[in-house]
């Protein structure tokens, strides 16, 4: 009786699966390439910023990425965290123009121009475009997004930076690519709208460090890596030290724990 | 148990007004506990110890975070990066949640394994199943308040699910949103929803160990305790193993706070809620993926499968109420096994029913996180059915067909005797 039932049942269940199955496409699993793992500082329990890079990144991304991509989370002063001089933050800030706000007569713009004041370091770093739809226009449609936060908001993200920025090439023939697109497999779909960012010597580094594109690849990931997660390397060095604490403390508590127990047996 | 005598005056002169301290010396120092508890009776006072983890680091999100669309991814970042240890506080929230449902999930294996649902704890139980599911709410709440994209398209997907509701699905949905979609009314509605219910829940924590506390802890033989040489006070014993496991379990959710933060967690809620770009894969966070297999494993024509039905039931309908079903089943399952021997030990057939049902739930929770189509779907589909087919079938059958082992003759005699069940309380 009881092995009946589980035939049935099985039939059944195995009827309801394969009427479900003939209804539902199967979808070719979208091939994307897989990025290479590539060496951070900030991997692994100690884990640290290499300020001489995240330098180079913001170099990399003041000079090449910035004219198209955002950091709106971050503030001028930030950089002082990141490890440039308080003059060099207050010179960069200063070379922005950020909106003055409304004058005496309660004016924001002068003639239709917005009124402007030179940046401090207390503003937010200035986006390129005021708007997405801006973005837009200036991007044959497509939108450049904010990069504050992209390599938390990607898988793998990290490597994936460094392997889309070094991962153009040209299509496979018999690729079919849309206008204004860019064959790069590390993207899903494969095309992407953003030309190729980087080339060899792109920047001219001021420590004498070699401008190559994987180089430059890897400051402005590293730099992005500190502006997703600037509180990293405090994170990781405290709990560095919790865990040493816990573990300590739970040694003793189970010394604690035998002790108590075994006045039962 | 007798009323213990204060020596401090101050001491005594309060409980002779308020017997607080007699209700705490009975509750958590003389409290008589089975002597051979094993780790896995340590889940339930680290749920209670997380759930307090949550309340106060919750609270002080609170003060930062602003429930409204156009600000609270950005102020949730704020928290991250300008508040004093905020990144600290977020993450231990964030992990702690994960590390709430974990605690419970062992909890409610060790129940069905050890059988500690049986006569006379099933209210203790029920109580249980009800925590759960104020804790599924409170989680999918919160997860739409940082406003991601992972937020805003859960809970578009979620609210939708009450829309089957007969006559009034609409309406109710709409209420969820406040309006015709989620907006930024939901979020508000949300953010009220997700600070009350953890209080609710701490309420119910109470009652749950009301009732514990009224037929004590069950224990691995699943046999009643006798007399005194069957029990221990909760203090020292237990008190001493709760903290070492507090100790180890700090370790475990502190590894993951302070080195992985984002293990549990979905990129894609790192982008800002977009009404406009629907992500590729919509999965919710981990502890629902079992029930998300569920809700999706009803195919669409299986209305033309059980045609027998008298009544008609949209896929969509059929996969809400077996979603729920899926949590609600576990109401009766007192009732639903006829076993009257408790732990698995002592039930060989049970044993390793259960450990194939602890299996199909993994094979769920896999299955939710891939897209729900082809040999996935499949496979889903049969999990979800031996799901069912394990509760509502095989427990009963079970129970009455099995042949169990001998139970020892009391837990003294079986733990002490330098049997082989002597480690279990060590
Ligand atoms: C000329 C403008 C332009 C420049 C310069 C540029 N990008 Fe982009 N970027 C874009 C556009 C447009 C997109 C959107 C691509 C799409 O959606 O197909 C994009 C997308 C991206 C993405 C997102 C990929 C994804 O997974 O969605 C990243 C990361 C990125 N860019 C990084 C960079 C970095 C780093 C630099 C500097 C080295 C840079 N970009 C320079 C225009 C630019
Ligand atoms: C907020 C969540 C919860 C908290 C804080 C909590 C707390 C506790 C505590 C402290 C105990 C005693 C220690 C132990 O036996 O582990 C306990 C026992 C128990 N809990 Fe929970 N619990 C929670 C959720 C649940 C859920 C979701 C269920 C089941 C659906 C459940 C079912 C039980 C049962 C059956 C017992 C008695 C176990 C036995 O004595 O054999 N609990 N709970």
């Amino acid at each position: 009786m009881f092995k009946k039932i589980l035939i049935v049942a099985f039939v059944t269940m195995l009827g309801a699966g394969i009427t479900g199955i003939k209804s539902s496409p199967v979808q070719a699993a979208g091939d994307v390439a897989h990025p290479a793992s590539q060496e951070w500082t900030t991997d692994g329990l100690f884990g640290f910023f290499d300020r001489k890079q995240l330098k180079r990144g913001w170099q990399v991304y003041s000079e090449i990425c910035a004219s198209c991509h955002s950091v709106r989370l971050l503030f001028y002063r930030n950089l002082q965290e990141m490890g440039l001089a308080a003059e060099e933050v207050k010179k960069i800030a200063a070379e922005a123009e950020v909106a003055a706000g409304p004058n005496e007569d309660g004016e924001t713009h002068n003639d239709g121009e917005l009124i402007v004041r030179p940046g401090k370091a207390f503003d937010k770093i200035v986006s390129p475009y005021p708007n997405d739809l801006a973005a837009r226009a200036a991007n044959a449609g497509a939108l450049p997004p904010d990069l504050s936060l992209m390599t938390k908001a990607r898988v793998n993200g990290a490597n994936y930076l460094h392997a889309l920025l070094t991962g153009y090439k040209d299509a496979p023939s018999g690729f079919k690519m849309s206008e204004d697109m860019n064959y790069n497999p590390y993207f899903p779909g494969s095309q992407i709208a953003m030309g190729e960012p980087l080339s060899d010597e792109g920047v001219e580094y001021a420590d004498g460090t070699k401008a190559t594109v994987d180089q430059m690849a890897k400051d402005v990931t590293a730099f992005l890596i500190w502006a997703a997660e600037p509180e990293l390397e405090d994170r990781k060095r405290m709990g560095v030290k919790v865990m040493l604490f816990l573990i300590i403390f739970t040694a003793l508590l189970y010394a604690v724990k035998r002790q108590v127990w075994a006045k039962l047996h | 148990m007798s009323t213990p005598t204060w020596k401090n005056p101050i001491v005594q002169w309060v409980d002779h007004r308020l017997p607080i301290v007699t209700f705490l010396d009975h509750a958590i120092v003389k409290y008589p506990t089975p002597r051979n508890l094993n780790y896995w009776w340590n889940f339930g006072s680290l749920a209670g110890v997380i759930l307090v983890v949550m309340i106060g680091t919750g609270i002080m999100l609170a003060m930062n975070y602003v429930p409204h669309t156009s600000m609270a991814f950005d102020s949730v970042e704020r928290i991250m990066r300008d508040i004093n240890y905020g990144w600290l506080i977020r993450y231990l929230h964030v992990n702690g949640g994960s590390m709430f449902f974990i605690c419970v999930y062992i909890h409610i294996f060790r129940g069905m394994y050890y059988g500690s649902y049986k006569e006379p704890r099933e209210l203790l139980w029920i109580i249980g199943i009800f925590i759960f599911l104020a804790m599924m709410a409170t989680a999918f709440l919160g997860y739409v308040l940082p406003w991601g994209q992972m937020s805003f398209w859960g809970a578009t997907v979620i609210t939708n699910l009450f829309s089957v509701v007969p006559f009034f699905g609409e309406a109710i949905v709409q209420w969820l949103w406040g309006g015709f979609s989620v907006d930024n009314p939901t979020l508000n509605k949300f953010f009220s929803f997700h600070y009350l219910l953890p209080f609710i829940i701490f309420a119910l924590v109470f009652i749950h160990l009301w009732a514990l506390h009224t037929h004590k802890s069950s224990n691995p033989l699943g046999i009643e305790v006798q007399g005194d040489e069957d029990e221990i006070p909760f203090h020292p014993y237990y008190t001493a193993k709760d903290a070492y496991g507090f100790g180890v379990f700090l370790i475990v959710f502190l590894g993951f706070t302070f080195f992985a933060p984002n293990f549990f967690g979905e990129p894609d809620n790192y982008i800002e809620a977009n009404p406009l770009v629907t992500p590729t894969h919509i999965v919710p966070e981990w502890y629902f993926l079992p029930f998300y297999a569920i809700l999706r494993a009803v195919p669409d024509n299986f209305v033309d499968i059980w045609g027998i039905l008298p009544v008609i039931i949209p896929a969509k309908t059929a996969g809400v109420i077996a979603m729920f079903a899926s949590i609600l089943v576990l109401l009766v399952l007192p009732w639903l096994d006829t076993s009257k021997v408790r732990s698995a030990k002592f039930r060989p057939t049970y044993f390793w029913l259960f450990w194939l049902f602890f299996i199909d739930t993994i094979i769920l929770g896999y299955i939710g996180a891939k897209p729900a189509e082809g040999t996935f779907l499949l496979i889903g589909r049969l999990a979800t059915a031996y799901y069912f087919l394990h509760l509502v079938i095989f427990m009963p059958l079970v129970g009455k067909y099995e042949k169990t082992k001998p139970l020892p003759d009391s837990i003294s005699a079986a733990v002490t005797a330098g049997g082989s069940d002597a480690k279990e309380g060590s």
